[in-house]
């Protein structure tokens, strides 16, 4: 696969994967969700996980967080169990959007990414703390920048748009300087240029700071160009691919179960023509396995 | 024991327009030195307590913990014991208990809030019946009830001081330490989650607390009135400003602020505190709506 170095943190060695899943099988209040998947992410990879809503997609994404436990089979993340190397994963979950009452500014969000699950309050005059603070400060400044949210951080969060949330939300999970980042579906529920937007600023994350970015996608067109890989999540399974092994009209089609068609423009670029998530057809698979 | 209407009718206690002479006659008596102190220690409690519970928007589980404290003080003048103690066995046993209630839906993520809110609304009705059951079996307990549900500032003891900072000490303690997670737990549950905060635990630790600032501020509001300084001041510190650290400090401030004018009004005028704090309250949250209203819809 393609390997980059990564800049974020020269010790992790290169011949360690990313995340690793060795036979695993995850199961949700004893259904089984997943069973019999091997899947290994190498450092600075841009992979996408596509497939259909239920499959499991979020599953993967807590498994390797730690928040739920697999059933069987092994995972590494980061050389660890997943879990202990948490502080060195950015989450963005797949959200709601803040509520709009809620009195935080945009640069709290991001703040508490970074010193969050600190015990303690600063308190002002004390010298250490206050150089802490001091590069805390220069660091989210610099995530804020590097996003384009310099403009509203100091607005309240509830009171920017869904684009400019999912910026702020991509700083937060920046801030702290991730060997990987964990994106659920961070294009829902944009607009098509902030997709776009959104999309090339995460894929230039993923280049110009080496961190590997494992996204969830309900449409991967927005990201296509840049991805290394696609994991699609799918009947119980996953399976992992170059996008031209998997972005194919036959393995789509029988993905999701609905007419998908693959096309490649004049420039080589893919498209994916279709309805992925058909709704009728997703009401079928929460039946059967419900 | 101070009769009540004692300040209205006592000699020499009367508004003369004189600021320091009245500031003078308002601290002549230890009683109300100690109802200062109470309300200021309660005030802080519940300003920064409350300043949680409106982020969080359990503003419904706050009330509940409140009106809890009535069957409890209630049941505590029933059996003999200073009403303080009910309070505080109360409104923690009902923080227990609505704490209890989110963890039935696990695994639902994010989606059971309006089951919470029926089940909160259950141990509501029920507290507020136990508390009128108590009151009908303490007989000629009417002048209690009104200082039980509306407020009272009198005859608060030294020992009762002792307590409510004992109490509040420990609150403060407490978001001393772990302030910074409760608001990333509040803000951000998925993440901080993610981020090995104990999102659920801090749930619960914060309900017991939020419990005991009710019950705390029920002595001086009464239980029907602990709004008035869990919710107004925080209502109206997060209105002026988005920033956490200084939103908490106002919220503080403006809990402190309309207790010692509630107490001061009080003292000068035969109507209960409960009222007056109630009101100073209200008028702080409207000029705040106003102020940001007028400053433009950017911010508001």
């Amino acid at each position: 696969m393609n390997l980059r170095s990564v800049a974020a943190d020269p010790t992790a060695a290169t011949t360690a994967p990313t995340a690793e899943l060795v036979d695993a099988t995850a199961s949700l209040g004893g259904r089984t969700v997943w069973s019999g998947v091997n899947l290994t992410v190498e450092p600075g990879e841009f992979v996408a996980v596509i497939g259909p809503n239920g499959a499991g997609k979020s599953t993967l994404v807590k498994v390797l967080l730690g928040l739920l436990p697999l059933a069987g089979g092994e995972a590494r993340v980061l050389g660890r169990p997943p879990g202990e190397a948490s502080d060195r994963i950015g989450y963005l979950p797949q959200r709601r959007s803040f509520d709009p009452g809620l009195r935080v500014r945009g640069v709290d969000v991001v703040r508490l990414g970074l010193d969050g699950d600190r015990w303690g309050v600063p308190l002002p005059g004390l010298g250490r703390i206050r150089r802490r603070r001091g590069e805390d400060d220069r660091r989210v400044d610099e995530v804020l920048r590097l996003v384009g949210a310099t403009g509203y951080a100091q607005r309240p969060v509830g009171r920017v748009s869904g684009g400019e949330q999912q910026r702020l939300l991509i700083a937060q999970a920046l801030v702290r300087r991730p060997a990987l980042m964990l994106l659920d579906e961070p294009l829902d529920s944009l607009d098509l240029p902030n997709q776009a937007a959104v999309a090339a600023l995460i894929s230039s994350i993923c280049r110009d700071q080496g961190v590997t970015v494992m996204l969830v996608a309900h449409d991967v067109n927005p990201i296509l160009s840049s991805l290394d890989r696609v994991v699609y999540v799918a009947g119980g399974g996953a399976v992992a691919g170059t996008p031209h092994d998997v972005i194919r009209s036959d393995i789509l089609s029988r993905l999701y179960g609905t007419p998908i068609e693959v096309l490649t423009t004049s420039d080589g670029r893919l498209v994916i023509v279709g309805h992925p998530e058909a709704p009728a057809r997703n009401c079928d698979r929460h039946r059967q396995q419900g | 024991m101070i009769p009540a209407h004692w300040a209205a009718q006592g000699p020499g206690v009367g508004l003369n327009w004189n600021l320091v002479q009245d500031l003078r006659q308002l601290f002549e008596f230890h009683f109300m030195v100690n109802a200062f102190r109470a309300g200021t220690v309660v005030a802080v409690a519940a300003g920064l307590l409350g300043w949680f519970m409106v982020l969080r928007a359990q503003s419904f589980a706050g009330h509940t913990l409140a009106v809890a404290g009535f069957p409890g003080a209630a049941g505590a003048t029933l059996v003999g014991l200073n009403p303080a103690w009910g309070f505080f066995a109360f409104c923690g046993a009902g923080a227990a208990i609505i704490a209890a209630v989110p963890r039935a839906r696990a695994g639902t993520q994010g989606a059971g809030f309006s089951e919470e809110s029926a089940a909160i609304g259950t141990v509501q009705a029920v507290a507020l019946a136990l508390g009128f059951l108590f009151v009908s079996l303490y007989h000629g307990f009417l002048n209690g009830i009104n200082a039980l549900l509306f407020g009272t500032f009198l005859g608060i003891t030294d020992a009762q001081v002792g307590v409510l900072v004992a109490v509040a000490a420990v609150i403060v303690l407490a978001l001393a330490i772990g302030g910074r997670q409760l608001l990333f737990a509040s803000v951000d549950p998925d993440v901080a989650e993610a981020r090995g905060v104990p999102v659920v635990a801090l749930g619960v630790a914060f309900l017991l607390l939020l419990g005991f600032a009710a019950a705390e501020a029920s002595q001086i509001t009464g239980s029907l009135l602990v709004f008035a300084l869990l919710v107004i001041p925080a209502a109206t510190a997060q209105r002026l400003t988005a920033r956490p650290a200084a939103s908490i400090a106002l919220s503080v401030v403006i809990a402190v602020a309309v207790t010692w004018l509630g107490l001061a009004a009080a003292y000068y005028s035969s109507y209960p505190i409960g009222f007056f704090v109630t009101t100073f309250g209200f008028a702080a949250y409207t000029l705040a709506q106003i102020a940001t209203h007028r400053a433009g819809g950017r911010q508001a």
